[in-house]
């Protein structure tokens, strides 16, 4: 099972800001370990975010982002007190769901 | 006319560029650290620290839950920075590393070799076969708990205890180490970490023995998430690593040695504000 997301969302003006912090190993499957074998890719591939039923984000994710990937954005039309929901799927199909309540300002 | 004759008043007339660039870079560095401090992946670690501390682990079947750092039983929250301090239990100088050694022991009944196998985190840099501790992307409950006990202490002021006879003695035998030079490039602590604006390319070097900020920045610092290694790496691992920098045998992994360091450094860096885990280059 993989850890929690470490999810913030405040509002700022009229806009919701969610900062996520992921942990995923995020492997390329080009390096190799110590003794020669190349580790296998292991990678996020799909996230998506969703707000009161809808999909405000949804994303497709290769190897080039980094490992414990950090990702910052903007949608409209939340307010205080809902929930947001962010998820993962990676491409061993290891998944995660986290859920976060939206703060003031 | 020679060719250095002509060089020469151009190279002093670049100076002072070089200077000014490297202030730049070292700014730019702290815009970076500071941007990244936001998305510090020093959280997670922390948080598997926090819950590993209350896990029924080992023989036992035991959480860490009533273990002494110090403060008392169980007493985490600005434990780190009074530590190392002297323990009458087990009548040594410890530090959290090597106190959590003892309460693996002693609590969760693991053996020393057990609760020290694995004390840091996989580097994720497949060139360091020697390092004993590597492993692509393996998880270090030790560091784990580290991470976590240290983020207790954040934003609080450094104080080691130099009350007891063994805690001074510690910190002059880490004064002894600091100096002590060796190995095949006859090396000390102090041939890098003394003087003002030494640097390893453009890694400026703490100044430990003269510059109190320096040493409080240094000491306050670590733990920190290494974004080059993509790892979290403790206090006790930049000792190690400052070891095998230096072409030293292994420092070996909370022992009395290793402790007397970090006594040292802790007391250089008296009074300074606490800042880990934090993001490093």
């Amino acid at each position: 099972m993989a850890d929690p997301m470490r999810i913030r969302a405040n509002m700022a003006g009229d806009k919701v800001e969610v900062r996520v912090l992921m942990s995923h190993e995020m492997e390329t499957g080009l390096r190799k370990d110590a003794s020669g074998a190349v580790v296998p890719a292991h990678f996020i591939q799909n996230v998506t975010v969703t707000h009161a039923g809808k999909t405000v984000l949804s994303a497709q994710w290769g190897t080039s982002i980094s490992k414990n990937p950090f990702m910052h954005f903007r949608f409209k039309g939340g307010k205080p007190g809902e929930k947001v929901s962010i998820s993962w799927v990676d491409n061993r199909g290891e998944r995660r769901t986290d859920e976060v309540v939206i703060g003031g300002g | 006319m020679p060719f250095y004759r002509l060089l020469a008043p151009l190279l002093a007339a670049m100076l002072p560029c070089v200077c000014l660039a490297q202030q730049d870079t070292q700014k730019e560095i702290e815009r970076y650290r500071q941007l990244l401090q936001e998305s510090n992946p020093a959280e997670l670690y922390e948080a598997r620290g926090e819950e590993l501390w209350k896990t029924r682990r080992g023989p036992k079947n035991a959480s860490l839950e009533s273990c002494d750092l110090g403060l008392g039983p169980g007493v985490v929250k600005g434990a780190y920075v009074q530590l190392p301090r002297y323990f009458a239990d087990t009548d040594r100088v410890q530090d959290a590393e090597s106190r959590l050694v003892t309460c693996m022991v002693t609590q969760q009944g693991f053996t020393p070799e057990e609760a020290k196998r694995n004390p840091f985190s996989g580097t994720g840099v497949p060139m360091l076969t020697t390092d004993p501790f590597s492993g692509v992307g393996r998880r270090s409950v030790m560091t784990d708990l580290v991470a976590w006990i240290a983020s207790e202490s954040r934003g609080m002021k450094i104080a080691p205890r130099m009350s007891h006879a063994r805690e001074r003695e510690a910190y002059q035998a880490g004064e002894k180490i600091f100096f002590y030079r060796a190995g095949p490039h006859d090396f000390a602590c102090v041939s890098c970490h003394s003087g003002e604006a030494k640097r390893i390319r453009l890694q400026i070097l703490p100044d430990l023995l003269h510059s109190p900020k320096d040493a409080q920045r240094a000491f306050g610092t670590w733990p920190g998430y290494r974004v080059s290694e993509g790892e979290l790496r403790s206090m006790q691992w930049r000792l190690w690593e400052c070891f095998r920098q230096q072409r030293f045998p292994d420092l070996e992994f909370a022992s009395d040695a290793s402790v007397a360091l970090v006594m040292f450094l802790a007391k250089r860096a008296e009074g300074g504000t606490f800042d880990a885990p934090s993001l490093k280059r």
